[in-house]
C-alpha cells in the first residue's frame, strides 16, 4: 500500500483554523523558517481512509487471540476508554492548582494503594513511564540507599538471571552498575550453589523474574532472599509476570524489596502496537525516602503532590506521570476488586490446559506445572524436519493466530514461549492447540508449507538483512531508493522476536 | 555466495573462532568460518581505529548480523596498521570469504612470542567440534 | 466484573485435561509461606455502571480546560486535537497491538512508524528518528547518553532556560550514565552564545531549547554554533508546533533534535501518556536508543516495513545495548502523525502564526493593563513571563476566582521570579478570552 506522501497532493488540506483579525507576529529572518516541512497534504475524508486501511493490515487483540509469551495480551476493556476521555482527566493541565485537580490526585493515591496490596510492600512511586524504566529507578534506589548507609562504592555489582529480559542488563549498565549472571538449574530454577558464590560485600542485588520467563515460580525464592538479605543487598521483582500471582503470592511476601508492576501487562492498558506503557514501582519503608518525585500524599481529606523528598532520586520523567494509563488500569483493578485473585487462578489454568494440549507434541525442556506461561521447543522439528520456531510461528498466523514470543528465553533452543492469558475462551485455545498440533504434523508431512509461511498475510516474509544494510528509515521524496531492483531472498531470522 | 566450512593448515586460530597468519613481524586477523556461520549474514564491521593498539584475549572491533553482535578477539597484541575497508563497506565480504577478501585487520606484533599460545588448526577443529 | 470466559463447566474439563483435581493444585510450586492468606483489600468488585459513576464522580473534582479559562503551559499545552486523532487512536488493530515483533501482523503499525519517522525528520531537519521514547524529558537524557558515547566525553551542558523538569531528569540519569551537568544560566531571558561556548569545552553536548521555557526565541544557530565550535553535539529541545515557522534544527547545525511531543496531537491529560521524540543526524544512527523502522522488500518483492538496527537494542545487546527502553509511546506518536497530516504544512504553520499573533495581542494588552513583559527585548512564540505586580501565587488565587487561570508560576523554578507568571496563548484562545485573562490579572 502506497505511504500516506506518496497520496498527497500540493495545496490539499484537512483541518482548518479560526481567523482572528490581528496583525501577524513578526519572526526574526534568522530564525523563520526557510523551506516548509513535507507534511502529508490529504482531505479528511483521505487521512481517515489512510489510517483505517492501516489497521486493516494489522492484527491486535480485538482482532483475535494473541499468545505473546512474557506480554500479556489480554482483553482491553473498553469501559476504559470511555472513561480515560471524560473532559476532567483529559483536559486537564498537569499545573492546575491542586484543589483543581482533587479527584486526578485521589485517582493516584487510590492506585499507588491498591500496587502496595497487590505487592505486600510499603510504598508506591506511580513515576515510571514503563517497565524498563521502572527497572532503572528501582536501581537508582539501590544506588541511593547503598550511598546514604556508606556502601555505595563497595556495593557494585547486579546480579541477574541467565533467563532476565534483556531489560535487565541493559538498566544495569544504565545504573551505573557491573553486571553478573547466575544460571539456572535443572528444573528451571535460578541456580542457588552458583548464586552462592557470587554473593558477596560487592553485591548490591538480586534482579528476578518470578515466576520466571520460562513461566515457572521458583521454587527456592525464600532462600534466595535468604542468600541476598544476610548479605545485606537488596532484591528486585521484575513484575513483567505479576499476572501468574495476583492475590496469591505477593512479590514482598517472597521477600523482594523492589517491585515494578507493567500496567500495560497486568491491569490492561492497551499497548498500542508499541506503548505506551505504566511501570510503577512499590518498595519497602526503607527505601520510601529514595523513591522519585513527585508521590501522592493523603493529608487529611486532601491529597497533594509531594515534591519535598530531601533524599529522593530526583525526577525520572516529567511532570506527573502517565496519568491516562493510571486512569485505565485504576478501573481495570477496580473492577474485579478481590477477584484478581481468580483473574490470575484462570490465567495459570489457560496456560496449563494450553500446555497439557501441545506437550506431547513439542519438546518441554522443563516438564512441570507452568504459571501463567509456558516455554515449548521446536528442536526436535528442526532436527528432524528442518522446520524452525520461526516457521512454526509464521505458520500460525495462516491459521489467524499471532504467533508466541519466539527464541527467548535464550536458554531454551528454539523457544515457543505462550501465554494466553485469562481473557481467552476454551474454544480459542482448542483451535489454537488444534492449530499447533497440525503445524507438527505439517512439519512432517509439507514442511515446504511452514518454510514459506505466512500465506494469508498482506505481506510474505521480510528480508531483515536488506532492512538493516540499507536502513531506509524514512520516506526520501522523490530521491526514495527503489529496492526492487534487485528481488532478494527470504532472509528472515532465526531471532527474538516477543517480550 | 556464502563460502563453504574450511579452516586453512597455514593460520593460527584463537578459542573465540579468529584466526590469524602471521607474516614476518606483522599479523593479518579475521573471524574463522564457524564465527559467520553463527552469526550469519553481516550487516555491520565496527573497526578500530589505525594506529590503535591492541591487546590479546581483548575485543578490538565488533560484527554484527541481523540478530546478533559480537566482539571481535584479538589472538595477538599489537598495532592496528590497516585496516579492510572493503568489509566496512560490504560486511558480507566475510561471509563470502572469511580468509582471503574478509579479513579484518592487519597488526604489528607486539610481541610475535604470543603465536606460541595459538591453537594450530588440528586443536581448533576440536574447539568446532565441541561448540 | 470480570473478562473472564470460562464457564464451570471448562473448567471441569480442562483440570482434568490438566491432571490436577483443583485449580488450587496449579500452584504447588509456590512454597506455603510465601502464599498470601487472605483476601485483597482494594475494594468490592464493580460493574461497569458503578465503575463509570465512581470514576465520573473523580473526573468531575477536577478543574479541566472546558470549566475554567487556561492560560497554563510550561510545558504541556491546550492546543486542539482533531476528532481524526480519536477515531483513528481507537481503531482496535492498531490501540490493542503488542510491539511489532512479527511483521506480517504488524504491517499497519509499522508503516504508521516509517511514516512518523519521516514526519519528525521533516520538521526538525534530521536524518534518523526513532519510534518514541516516553516524553520530552527522558528524551534529553537519551540524547545525553548518546553523545556520551559519540565524543567519550562525560560532560553535558544544559541551558537554565530549558524546562526545568528536563533538566531535572538529566540530573537524576547522570550519575548511572557517569555524566556531569553543568547548567549555564540565561542572562535577560535568553542564552548569551560565549558563555555557552565557554562551557561547552570538553562537553559531550549541549541542550537548549527553541524556543525556550520562557517562551523567548533563543539566538538558536549561534547556540549550536557555540557547540559545534567546542566540538560538542548541538541538541535542539523543540516544540514541533514551533516548526512551521521556525526553523529546523538540522538546518542550524545541530545534530539532535528533541522534544515533547503533546502539543502535537496529545490531550493534556494530566501530563500523560504523552511521547518524546529524539531525531538525529546519520552519524549517530547506531547510536540511536530505542526502536527504528526500515522499509524493506518480502520475498515476493513487495514493500514492507520491519524493525531495524536492533542489534542496538537490549534484547539483543543486552548490557551494552543503546539503551533498556522497549515500550515507547507507539500510539501517542501515531496521534501525532495524524495529526500532522490533518494540518499538513499550511496548517501548522497557521497555527504557529496564530499562536505568535494571539501571544503578542496578549503581550500588548496586558501591558496597557500595567502588566508587564518580564523579558520585553526577546521576541516570544506562544509563551511569554509577565511580572503580575505581586506574588504570582497570589495573582492566580484571585485570577482564578474569576474563571481564568493566568499561567504558571516561575518562583517555583528560578529565583527572583517569585512575582512571574508564564502565560501561554495557544490557538484555542480568542481575543475576547485574552481580553478576559487581562481583566482578571489586572484586578487587584
Amino acid at each position: 500500500m502506497k505511504l500516506i506522501f506518496e497520496k498527497s497532493q500540493a495545496g490539499r488540506r484537512g483541518g482548518e483554523l479560526p481567523k482572528h483579525d490581528l496583525p501577524a507576529a513578526k519572526v526574526p529572518d534568522a530564525l523563520r523558517r526557510k523551506t516548509p516541512p513535507r507534511l502529508p497534504e490529504l482531505a479528511e475524508p483521505e487521512i481517515v481512509r489512510h489510517f483505517t486501511e492501516l489497521s486493516t493490515r494489522n492484527f491486535g487483540i480485538d482482532t483475535g487471540f494473541y499468545p505473546l509469551g512474557s506480554c500479556t495480551m489480554k482483553y482491553n476493556p473498553r469501559v476504559n476508554e470511555r472513561l480515560v476521555m471524560l473532559p476532567g482527566f483529559r483536559d486537564l493541565h498537569p499545573y492546575q492548582d491542586e484543589d483543581g485537580s482533587q479527584g486526578a490526585l485521589e485517582l493516584m493515591w487510590r492506585l499507588q494503594e491498591v500496587l502496595i496490596e497487590v505487592s505486600g510492600l510499603n510504598a508506591c512511586s506511580l513515576q515510571p513511564a514503563a517497565g524498563s524504566q521502572g527497572e532503572l529507578t528501582g536501581l537508582m534506589l539501590m544506588r541511593a540507599y547503598f550511598a546514604d548507609r556508606g556502601e555505595g562504592d563497595t556495593r557494585d555489582t547486579i546480579i541477574t538471571a541467565d533467563t532476565a529480559h534483556g531489560t535487565n542488563p541493559a538498566s544495569v549498565t544504565m545504573a551505573g552498575y557491573k553486571l553478573a549472571k547466575v544460571e539456572t538449574d535443572a528444573r528451571g530454577n535460578v541456580d542457588v550453589a552458583h548464586l552462592r558464590e557470587m554473593v558477596d560485600e560487592h553485591t548490591a542485588g538480586l534482579m528476578l523474574t518470578n515466576p520466571s520467563t520460562l513461566g515457572l515460580f521458583d521454587e527456592h525464592i525464600e532462600e534466595i532472599a535468604e542468600i541476598f538479605h544476610e548479605a545485606g543487598a537488596l532484591l528486585y521483582y521484575d513484575g513483567a509476570n505479576l499476572n501468574a500471582v495476583c492475590g496469591i503470592s505477593r512479590p514482598g511476601d517472597m521477600g523482594f524489596d523492589i517491585v515494578h508492576i507493567n500496567l500495560h501487562k497486568t491491569f490492561s492498558q492497551p499497548h498500542g502496537g508499541g506503548g505506551p506503557g505504566g511501570g510503577p514501582i512499590v518498595v519497602r519503608n526503607k527505601l520510601e525516602p529514595f523513591l522519585p518525585v513527585p508521590a501522592v500524599v493523603k493529608d487529611g481529606e486532601h491529597f497533594k503532590l509531594d515534591y519535598n523528598r530531601p533524599k529522593s532520586i530526583g525526577k525520572v520523567r516529567g511532570f506527573t506521570g502517565p496519568f491516562g494509563v493510571f486512569v485505565r488500569s485504576y478501573a481495570y483493578i477496580r473492577s474485579y476488586g478481590p477477584r484478581l485473585r481468580e483473574m490470575s487462578e484462570v490465567a495459570v489454568l489457560n496456560a496449563n490446559y494450553l500446555l497439557a494440549r501441545l506437550k506431547e507434541s513439542y519438546d518441554l525442556p522443563y516438564d512441570r506445572l507452568a504459571m501463567h506461561e509456558f516455554v515449548l521447543s521446536a528442536r526436535s522439528l528442526k532436527r528432524e524436519h528442518g522446520v524452525s520456531a520461526l516457521d512454526v510461528a509464521k505458520r500460525l498466523m495462516d491459521y489467524g493466530f499471532h504467533p508466541p514470543t519466539i527464541y527467548f528465553p535464550l536458554v531454551v533452543p528454539e523457544a515457543l514461549m505462550i501465554e494466553p492469558t485469562e481473557t481467552e475462551a476454551k474454544e480459542t485455545l482448542d483451535e489454537f492447540a488444534d492449530a499447533m498440533l497440525a503445524i507438527a504434523r505439517e512439519a512432517e508431512e509439507s514442511p515446504a508449507l511452514l518454510h514459506e509461511a505466512p500465506h494469508a498475510r498482506p505481506v510474505k516474509r521480510l528480508d531483515e538483512v536488506l532492512a538493516a544494510k540499507r536502513a531506509i528509515v524514512k520516506y526520501g521524496f522523490d530521491d526514495h531508493p527503489d529496492l526492487s531492483a534487485a528481488p532478494q531472498e527470504p532472509r528472515q531470522l532465526e531471532a527474538q522476536k516477543g517480550a | 555466495m556464502t563460502a563453504s566450512e574450511s579452516y586453512p593448515d597455514d593460520l593460527k586460530y584463537h578459542k573465540e573462532h579468529d584466526w590469524a597468519r602471521i607474516e614476518g613481524d606483522e599479523a593479518v586477523l579475521g573471524i574463522t568460518w564457524f564465527a559467520q556461520d553463527a552469526l550469519g549474514e553481516l550487516v555491520h564491521y565496527e573497526p578500530p581505529n589505525e594506529g590503535d593498539t591492541i591487546a590479546r584475549d581483548s575485543a578490538y572491533g565488533e560484527v554484527e548480523s541481523v540478530k546478533a553482535v559480537s566482539d571481535v578477539i584479538a589472538p595477538l597484541s599489537g598495532e592496528v596498521l590497516e585496516v579492510n575497508a572493503k568489509v566496512v563497506d560490504e560486511p558480507e565480504t566475510v561471509n563470502d570469504d572469511p580468509y582471503g577478501d574478509g579479513w579484518l585487520i592487519r597488526i604489528r606484533l607486539g610481541d610475535p612470542s604470543e603465536a606460541d599460545a595459538l591453537l594450530d588448526v588440528a586443536a581448533y577443529k576440536q574447539v568446532v567440534a565441541e561448540s | 466484573m470480570s473478562y473472564l470466559s470460562l464457564t464451570e463447566r471448562d473448567r471441569g474439563e480442562m483440570l482434568a485435561a490438566i491432571g490436577v483435581s483443583s485449580v488450587e493444585e496449579l500452584f504447588r510450586d509456590i512454597p506455603k509461606a510465601v502464599r498470601f492468606g487472605r483476601e485483597l483489600d482494594i475494594g468490592s468488585a464493580l460493574s461497569e455502571q458503578e465503575l463509570s459513576r465512581h470514576l465520573e464522580e473523580l473526573a468531575a473534582r477536577n478543574v479541566d480546560t472546558s470549566k475554567e479559562l487556561s492560560f497554563l503551559g510550561a510545558g504541556i499545552y491546550d492546543h486542539y486535537v482533531p476528532a481524526v486523532v480519536d477515531t483513528v487512536l481507537q481503531r482496535g488493530e492498531l490501540l490493542t497491538a503488542y510491539t511489532p515483533y512479527q511483521p506480517e501482523m504488524s504491517q499497519g503499525v509499522l508503516q504508521a512508524i516509517f511514516e512518523y519517522q519521516t514526519v519528525i525528520c521533516e520538521l526538525t531537519g534530521m536524518d534518523v528518528s526513532n519510534a518514541s521514547g516516553y516524553d520530552g524529558t527522558t528524551v534529553a537524557a537519551d540524547a545525553c547518553f548518546v553523545a556520551k558515547h559519540a565524543t567519550g566525553r562525560t560532560k553535558v551542558v544544559v541551558t537554565e532556560a530549558t524546562n526545568p523538569q528536563v533538566r531535572q531528569v538529566v540530573k537524576t540519569y547522570a550519575p548511572g550514565f557517569g555524566l556531569q551537568v553543568v547548567e549555564v544560566p540565561h542572562r535577560g531571558g535568553a542564552t548569551d552564545p560565549d558563555e555557552l561556548r565557554a562551557a561547552a569545552t570538553d562537553a559531550a553536548c549541549i541542550i537548549f531549547q527553541q524556543p525556550n521555557f520562557f517562551g523567548v526565541l533563543e539566538p538558536a544557530p549561534d547556540l549550536a554554533a557555540a557547540a559545534n565550535d567546542a566540538g560538542a553535539i548541538a541538541v535542539a529541545h523543540v516544540d514541533p508546533i514551533s516548526l512551521g515557522v521556525l526553523e529546523a534544527p538540522g538546518a542550524y547545525g545541530c545534530g539532535m533534535a528533541i522534544g515533547e511531543g503533546q502539543s502535537a496531537g496529545n490531550y493534556q491529560s494530566f501530563a500523560g501518556p504523552h511521547y518524546g521524540f529524539l531525531a538525529a543526524r546519520q552519524d549517530f544512527i547506531r547510536r540511536m536508543p530505542g526502536r527504528i523502522v526500515g522499509e524493506t522488500l518480502d520475498v515476493a518483492g513487495e514493500r514492507g516495513y520491519v524493525l531495524t538496527l536492533q542489534t542496538r537494542e537490549q534484547h539483543i545487546r543486552r548490557e551494552k545495548a543503546t539503551s533498556n527502553i522497549t515500550t515507547n509511546q507507539t500510539l501517542l506518536a501515531l496521534g501525532g502523525l495524524v495529526y500532522l497530516s490533518w494540518l499538513g504544512p499550511q496548517g501548522l504553520r497557521e497555527v504557529g502564526e496564530t499562536c505568535m499573533s494571539l501571544a503578542e495581542y496578549a503581550k500588548r494588552r496586558l501591558a496597557e493593563a500595567g502588566v508587564e513583559s518580564v523579558f520585553p527585548e526577546w521576541p516570544t512564540f506562544k509563551e511569554f513571563a509577565v511580572r503580575a505586580g505581586r506574588s504570582a501565587k497570589d495573582a492566580i488565587r484571585t485570577s482564578r476566582e474569576r474563571g481564568v487561570h493566568p499561567g504558571y508560576a516561575l518562583g517555583r523554578d528560578y529565583e527572583g521570579l517569585d512575582d512571574a507568571l508564564l502565560v501561554a496563548v495557544t490557538e484555542r484562545r480568542t481575543p475576547a478570552d485574552i481580553d478576559r485573562l487581562v481583566e482578571a490579572l489586572a484586578y487587584r
